[in-house]
């Protein structure tokens, strides 16, 4: 009856192979452009940017380049920035570990309460609670507290809206381990305590990079929270600094190219190196198997 | 990968019921949810009652907020063109990425495939994008929209097609798509990935089963592969109108809401109002209508579609 005759095999597989390429060929010539101007622009001098804005670069000019990386206030972001990096994942990732332990594995009257709670969260993101936020830290400083114009409090801010949904994640991942372990554990005196400590930390471990290395990302590349809570330019961390020198020196486009490429590549590095554990961080939360 | 929503919940914890050590259990218990309950009322939810008091007051925050309007923020921003105008854009920015973002990511996640050699490759590109930082996401893309054809890359090559340079950033009715691009540049690797994950956990058998059964590649794609994802479209279209909701840096970075707030949206306005000109009590009432909006919104996609699993922070 069918009359149809398929091309060979080899034919049926090239032909879409080939039309596949073709397509993310062009896609991934799309995400270079951006990135590729970029680095031209970051390699020549003022000058050369007006009169040749988009040639290659050759031979390289290193002068903005070198003149970024040899001022102080780059350095003094770059520590701003890794220091809100540790505050914020350390905080982050104890806290929401500790919550998510108890909710997955210990039985407590308002559990549901604490875990509803928790999902409140997820539907008010800081963007949109940035203001709010912002009145607390004043009122907080008004009782000594000073969490306005210091690290700490850019470190607690994106700490507390990170807690909704890495606690979920977390949540399922100890949820995950076998009851028995537990069982035994506890015959053999294992107290609540060390079982969290000893034996569920170490088993989730993947899963701690993983939402840990999406915590990081998040804070490094943050400028919301820097911008509202911090003034003084000692205190900057990149993305905000990145913004204040656009601002300054938005008319010296290869500088500020310069200034944006050198501050993206401890990302760029860090994808590199963590892309597995990002990937299976963000699709643990979010695909359903 | 699994879920991790509710079906657990049965066999999560039932063994220690029965231990025997209750005082301590209370005890780890309080000790364990303590830190992150006083962090989370403070910073996250008590701050939503401190603005919805706030939102009556005319108050420019210097000195203690005394001229209580009672409804008058609300009335007037609901009656701002601005304001209308940053709704308008937000919708915009959710039509435009539910109808253009989501489907090209789809397409080329359907294009990558499962075992397409150079897959990872692939994938490590076209999701470079959303690790770079907003402020330098929008930064690169200001340099491409430069107006002038010997600054910007995109004008420099409409002239030398023989067309004439846009005004990418100073057109009120450019300036929103030319924001879109760069959002979708930014965003549809996210999306791409929770398509990959999806198609990787359906069985490549059930669509060549199809094939075999005569359905064109078009019939087996729209009649099995889409509804097996489902509920990771579900996932990725609610990521999606709720960050379309908050968009703020890279429209802040590139235009500031300009120009004459063709750009505007939810967030730079309450931005604009509550740290630009410091009218508090306005800006608080502005963040309260879009907590309401993402509130109901998320209740309403919640009730609709049963279960989403929107469980990622980014």
């Amino acid at each position: 009856m069918d009359k149809t005759i398929l091309p060979p095999q080899w034919t049926r597989k090239v032909i879409p192979r080939f039309f596949q390429y073709f397509i993310l060929g062009i896609a991934t010539l799309v995400i270079f452009v951006p990135i590729v101007i970029l680095i031209f622009g970051s390699l020549k001098t003022t000058g050369q940017m007006y009169s040749e804005p988009y040639t290659v670069p050759v031979p390289p000019q290193w002068g903005n380049i070198i003149s970024i990386v040899t001022s102080l206030s780059f350095w003094t972001m770059m520590k701003n920035s890794m220091l809100v990096l540790i505050g914020t994942t350390t905080l982050t990732i104890l806290l929401s570990s500790l919550v998510s332990f108890v909710l997955a594995r210990l039985q407590f009257r308002g559990k549901n309460f604490v875990f509803n709670l928790f999902t409140i969260g997820l539907m008010f993101p800081i963007n949109v609670a940035i203001l709010p936020v912002y009145f607390v830290l004043r009122q907080l400083t008004s009782y000594g507290i000073t969490l306005i114009d210091s690290l700490s409090g850019v470190i607690l801010v994106q700490a507390a809206f990170q807690l909704s949904g890495n606690i979920l994640i977390l949540r399922g991942f100890f949820t995950a381990v076998p009851t028995e372990l537990q069982d035994a554990a506890y015959i053999d005196g294992c107290t609540n305590f060390d079982f969290f400590w000893r034996i569920m930390l170490p088993l989730v471990k993947p899963a701690l990079a993983a939402v840990a290395s999406l915590v990081m990302i998040a804070s490094w590349n943050d400028l919301l929270v820097p911008l509202v809570v911090l003034n003084s330019d000692k205190l900057w961390t990149l993305p905000l600094g990145t913004m204040q020198f656009q601002g300054q020196y938005g008319q010296d486009l290869a500088l500020v190219s310069a200034f944006v490429a050198i501050s993206a590549i401890p990302t760029v590095i860090f994808y590199f190196f963590a892309e597995r554990q990002i990937v299976s961080g963000l699709t643990a939360g979010s695909v359903k198997g | 990968m699994q879920s991790f929503t509710g079906a657990q919940d049965e066999f999560s914890s039932k063994s220690t019921s029965g231990t025997p050590h209750r005082f301590q259990d209370r005890l780890v218990i309080a000790l364990f949810l303590l830190p992150a309950i006083v962090v989370f009322l403070l910073f996250v939810i008590y701050p939503i009652f401190r603005s919805v008091y706030f939102s009556t007051f005319d108050w420019n925050g210097l000195g203690a907020a005394v001229k209580n309007v009672g409804m008058g923020n609300y009335k007037k921003i609901l009656a701002d063109q601005v304001f209308l105008k940053s709704v308008s854009n937000v919708i915009l920015i959710i039509v435009l990425s539910l109808g253009i973002q989501l489907p090209l990511a789809m397409f080329l996640a359907v294009l990558v495939g499962r075992d397409l050699p150079g897959r990872n490759v692939f994938r490590t590109i076209f999701f470079l994008p959303y690790v770079l930082s907003e402020v330098n996401v929008a930064i690169m893309w200001t340099l491409l929209y430069n107006a002038n054809p010997h600054r910007g890359f995109l004008n420099a090559i409409l002239v030398a097609l023989g067309a004439s340079p846009v005004a990418w950033m100073a057109d009120m009715k450019v300036v929103m798509w030319a924001v879109f691009v760069a959002l979708t540049w930014k965003y549809f690797g996210f999306h791409m990935l929770l398509y990959l994950t999806g198609l990787q956990n359906i069985p490549t058998e059930i669509e060549e089963a199809a094939l075999i059964d005569g359905a064109t590649p078009f019939q087996s794609f729209f009649q099995i592969t889409l509804p097996l994802l489902s509920s990771t479209i579900k996932t990725s279209v609610y990521l999606s109108v709720l960050g379309s909701i908050q968009q703020f840096i890279l429209v802040w970075v590139m235009t500031k809401g300009g120009p004459v707030n063709a750009s505007e949206t939810m967030a730079t306005y309450m931005y604009r109002f509550g740290f630009v000109r410091y009218q508090l009590g306005y800006g608080s009432a502005v963040a309260i209508i879009m907590f309401i909006i993402c509130m109901v919104f998320s209740l309403l996609y919640q009730a609709l579609t049963r279960k989403p699993d929107y469980l990622t922070g980014l």
